[in-house]
């Protein structure tokens, strides 16, 4: 697990995965399917433009009162029994993890899949202790019998097809070897090896959804019930939370319930939540531990523009809508938080100065899609615009700047302009051959690679213009009125009822005043 | 219950850093509105009942509705053949068909004698009509935690008054059982995964049938 | 009316049709159009790679040049889309106030094309003719970012003569994205190989939309592929009549 760091800047990594056929058909399959699942279930609820509002105004809140409601969360966690700790960083998470484990003896612990246990790289650590991890999320599990990486929030082993799945489990399963490569037994193999794991390991380790700073509620959510096994069979449980997860009070749960299924698994509710406060005598893990992790999160809360990324609720529905995400794939982004929502999040915990972080936020065609579908309205698209501007301020002058100041010189007045588009128009000459352009130098060579240009017209149309404005006298007096079409339109009620159809408002008033030509 | 000597004594230090490095983060922060929660327009209880057979269905799980005096044959039919069903101490007893073989959590079952049990009986705290959600707060009818995860079926009664519309109008009844620290698990159809090629399998760890029956009034 | 056309600097440099064709649509409805030579550019590149103190001058630089205009019309969805989402967003950045005001004074005033015809002048049917089979690609920021909705749409369905054939995944991005398409050329590539892939397969003669730096994207596919299917600016279509039919 690589963590956060990206080993390679984004279109170097691109570059390997989108010429991947099995790749490419199994993303194109997961994110047609639940795109237009989510699609469906989100129709269900005619007032999700008011939920996706509420749930980011919920964030919000907890963000701006962030210290008061993780003490307020500390205070009512231990109330009820639990043990709460505070890592600033990875390396702080993972040896308080390490520590608890080792206390009680433990060489082998369950998980539930959790990305912010992956951020920290918590099994690899582990296991320098001596202590093995088990991942029971069927994903994670297949992700970790191939010593792979995840490569999608949601169904991290998107990228593995049913044969390589098969082949794994026949390998690696303890008592298998004659599985068929049919989903449903690979299923029933995963829960043959895990049923008794449950049932035995004294420790588990989850992360978070979400916690109730005002009851001390802890809540994950999943499908298999592998999460329920964990939090509910083990006598010791550690449970490792961003510090952005915390809500005020119990009922700010409500939204998020409802905005993070159908934006994630694309269904009504998921099969199973979890909410536990502390420990309940008799029920479930009688050790509770709850760690607060900060690694870079308080230096994006220090950001009053970019806050707005900690309102993620890793529902991944960004990443199925992303054209991006869609054929690089998650392991292009290098960080355990891919597709659109990874590339705002994953530069910003680490800051703009990683050289291979700070390649992320261009990994966009800035289409908007991620912003249309996000449950808590992450205006990821400015975001990236933002995050571009501070990753070149980190670069200083280059190639790029350069010329982007030159650009800017010359648009700075018309005539300048007009100048430069003369001269272009003049030094062309030796790239253009019947009047398409097929090869370009430098910067611009990506653009020639797939696509032809074509050449800058020999008069345009500031020529034109001039021209005509010469005989324009005559023209205009042969202008009396708008036609009929036009005069028609105007002598309707305002708006027309066709611009309504539209679903959308005009951008401004435009009522019939100042029409001066009746 | 706590052990305060697993708490290291750099937790005090990062702690504090983390407090000063966030209260300087929003210092200044204007307070946000928070818009008013959006409700749909209100299902008679005829129209929720309805809903929530639809989304039970939908998810493949079975679906009984009957009056109180026909719920022990239910149950019946419901468990089939089940040997060993566990019986939470607060079922009423006429809910049970005669002759049911119980298994009751008193003293506390083991996890394995618990993985002996072929099914659960249980009633629920609550139930939401719009998502096809049970809610168990772990009250008397439920038993603990274990007991409705480990049995490979679980019969879920919900009595109609138990369902509400909204997610919520769900939580809004759950508040009493949060403040009062008990746990809550919400089930909405059987446990599930898609993990391969995105194809659906039902049945992983958590029991591979749920049965709803409604006690109709 | 009086109608400032915002050319745009794609369309400066390489479209003079486009800009032709909006002018004859324009005043063909009765618009008194007129030309500033000062215009420039918006500043959307410039933005958009991360180059904000760049993009300011030529934000004010607008905002200046406009703020006295009845309407003003840009055959651009996208930089219609940074006039009226960016600047604003821009202007708090740079806590420049006195941007702010004045792009806020000035957004109900800028249109989108297919905008100005449908909601400012309320015509549908603009009498355009345009024999040949066309397929509608909506661009992302006059979607997502303007909600032109259907509007473009609508006005190409009063097209006579023209067929207008669905296209597959209509809404998906062409990989354009500025400099994205050389930045990360071989994403950018994959995802117009999808787009002009679904272009050919309606049987189409032309791809038409309202940006014209989106279909210098799609246009630059199609002819590498030498699939003989051309682009054709919205406004070009809907400026032919049966007298001149426009490319």
């Amino acid at each position: 697990m690589s963590g956060l760091h990206p080993k390679a800047p984004f279109p170097k990594a691109a570059e390997a995965s989108v010429n991947q056929p099995q790749l490419r058909a199994n993303l194109r399959k997961v994110t047609h399917t639940i795109r237009a699942k989510r699609a469906a279930v989100v129709a269900e609820l005619p007032y999700w433009e008011q939920l996706r509002q509420l749930g980011a105004a919920t964030k919000d809140d907890s963000l701006v009162n962030l210290s008061d409601r993780l003490l307020e969360l500390e205070r009512n966690v231990q109330a009820r029994g639990g043990q709460v700790h505070w890592a600033r960083d990875a390396a702080e998470a993972r040896e308080i993890v390490a520590r608890i484990a080792l206390a009680h003896g433990e060489r082998e612990l369950i998980k539930v899949k959790s990305i912010t246990s992956d951020e920290i790289e918590l099994n690899q650590a582990l296991e320098e202790h001596g202590i093995h991890a088990i991942e029971t999320d069927l994903a994670e599990l297949i992700v970790q019998l191939s010593h792979d990486t995840p490569s999608h929030i949601l169904v991290p082993a998107i990228h593995r097809n049913r044969a390589e799945i098969q082949a794994l489990f026949n390998a690696e399963l303890p008592g298998e070897g004659g599985l068929s490569d049919n989903p449903q037994d690979l299923a029933a193999a995963a829960r043959r090896y895990l049923r008794h794991k449950f049932l035995t390991t004294r420790m588990a380790v989850s992360g978070a959804n979400f916690a109730v700073a005002e009851t001390g509620t802890v809540c994950v959510v999943e499908s298999e019930g592998n999460g329920r096994m964990c939090l509910t069979l083990p006598e010791v449980l550690v449970s490792i939370m961003g510090i952005e997860k915390v809500l005020d009070t119990w009922e700010d749960i409500a939204v998020f319930m409802e905005t993070l299924p159908r934006s994630s698994t694309a269904e009504r509710m998921n099969p199973y939540n979890s909410f536990w406060s502390g420990v309940t005598e008799g029920d479930g893990p009688q050790e509770f531990h709850l760690i607060l992790l900060d690694n870079g999160r308080t230096h994006v809360l220090a950001d009053e523009f970019g806050r707005q990324t900690l309102r993620c609720i890793r529902c991944s529905a960004c990443l199925n809508v992303c054209p991006v995400y869609e054929r690089a794939g998650g392991h292009a982004y290098g960080s355990v938080y891919p597709g659109p929502i990874g590339s705002i999040l994953t530069p910003q915990l680490l800051g703009m100065h990683d050289k291979n972080a700070n390649s992320l936020p261009f990994a966009s065609s800035l289409c908007g899609a991620c912003y249309e579908v996000c449950p808590v309205e992450i205006n990821i698209p400015q975001v990236l615009i933002y995050l571009r501007n501070e990753g070149n301020a980190h670069k200083g002058p280059n190639a790029e700047s350069l010329a982007m100041g030159a650009a800017r010189v010359a648009m700075s007045e018309g005539w300048r302009w007009e100048g430069a588009l003369r001269l272009a128009r003049l030094g062309q000459g030796p790239l253009v051959r019947q009047g398409e352009i097929s090869w370009l130098p430098g910067m611009l060579a990506g653009w020639t690679e797939v696509r032809d240009l074509p050449a800058l017209p020999r008069e345009g149309f500031r020529e034109w213009w001039k021209a005509r404005e010469g005989s324009r006298t005559v023209d205009a007096n042969t202008q009396a009125g708008p036609p009929d079409i036009v005069q028609d339109a105007q002598n309707r009620e305002s708006p027309p009822a066709n611009v309504q159809e539209g679903g959308h408002p005009p951008a401004g008033q435009h009522g019939q005043e100042g029409e001066d030509h009746a | 219950m706590s052990h305060p000597k697993s708490v290291h004594p750099h937790n005090a230090e990062a702690r504090l850093e983390m407090l000063t490095v966030i209260n300087r983060a929003i210092a200044g922060a204007a307070p946000v509105e928070k818009p008013a929660y959006p409700r749909p327009q209100p299902l008679s209880a005829a129209e929720r009942e309805e809903q929530f057979r639809d989304r039970i269905l939908d998810y493949r799980a079975h679906y009984t509705r009957v009056p109180l005096a026909e719920l022990p044959q239910a149950i019946a039919a419901s468990l089939g053949r089940a040997q060993r069903v566990l019986v939470p101490a607060g079922i009423p007893a006429d809910w049970l068909p005669a002759g049911l073989e119980q298994l009751r959590d008193e003293p506390p079952l083991s996890h394995a004698q618990l993985d002996r049990a072929e099914a659960v009986v249980t009633g629920c705290a609550v139930a939401v009509s719009e998502t096809g959600t049970i809610c168990l707060d772990h009250g008397a009818e439920q038993g603990r935690r274990a007991l409705s995860l480990i049995p490979d079926l679980h019969v879920c009664v919900v009595r109609e008054n138990q369902i509400v519309q909204t997610v919520r109008g769900a939580v809004e009844r759950l508040g009493l059982a949060v403040r009062a620290g008990r746990p809550l698990t919400w089930l909405s159809g059987g446990s599930a995964t898609s993990d391969i090629e995105l194809v659906r399998v039902e049945g992983v760890h958590g029991p591979r049938a749920l049965h709803v029956i409604v006690i109709a009034e | 009316m009086k109608v400032d056309l915002y050319l745009t600097c794609v369309n400066d440099a390489m479209f003079p049709r486009t800009g032709q064709a909006t002018v004859r649509l324009l005043e063909r409805l009765g618009c008194e159009v007129r030309f500033n030579p000062c215009q420039t550019c918006c500043g959307q590149m410039h933005m958009n790679t991360g180059y904000r103190e760049d993009a300011l001058v030529l934000a004010r630089k607008f905002v200046r040049e406009y703020e006295h205009a009845e309407a003003v019309v840009m055959p651009s969805g996208s930089c219609a889309a940074m006039v009226r989402e960016l600047y604003p967003q821009a202007a708090q950045w740079a806590g420049d106030d006195e941007l702010l005001r004045g792009v806020q004074a000035l957004e109900s005033r800028i249109f989108e094309l297919s905008e100005f015809l449908v909601d400012r002048l309320g015509v549908t049917d603009v009498g355009a003719y345009y024999p040949h089979r066309v397929t509608y690609h909506p661009t992302c920021h006059a979607a997502r970012m303007l909600h032109v909705g259907d509007r473009p749409l609508q006005l190409l369905r009063n097209v006579r003569g023209m067929t207008l054939l669905e296209l597959e995944g209509a809404e998906e991005c062409c990989g354009f994205g500025g400099t994205f398409a050389v930045k990360n050329a071989d994403v950018s590539a994959a995802m117009l190989a999808d787009k002009t892939r679904h272009i050919q397969d309606t049987g189409a003669e032309a791809c038409t939309a309202g940006d014209n730096s989106c279909l210098l994207h799609i246009g630059g596919g199609l002819h590498r592929l030498r699939s003989g299917v051309r682009t054709v600016h919205l406004a070009e279509i809907l400026a032919s009549t049966e007298e001149e039919v426009f490319a």
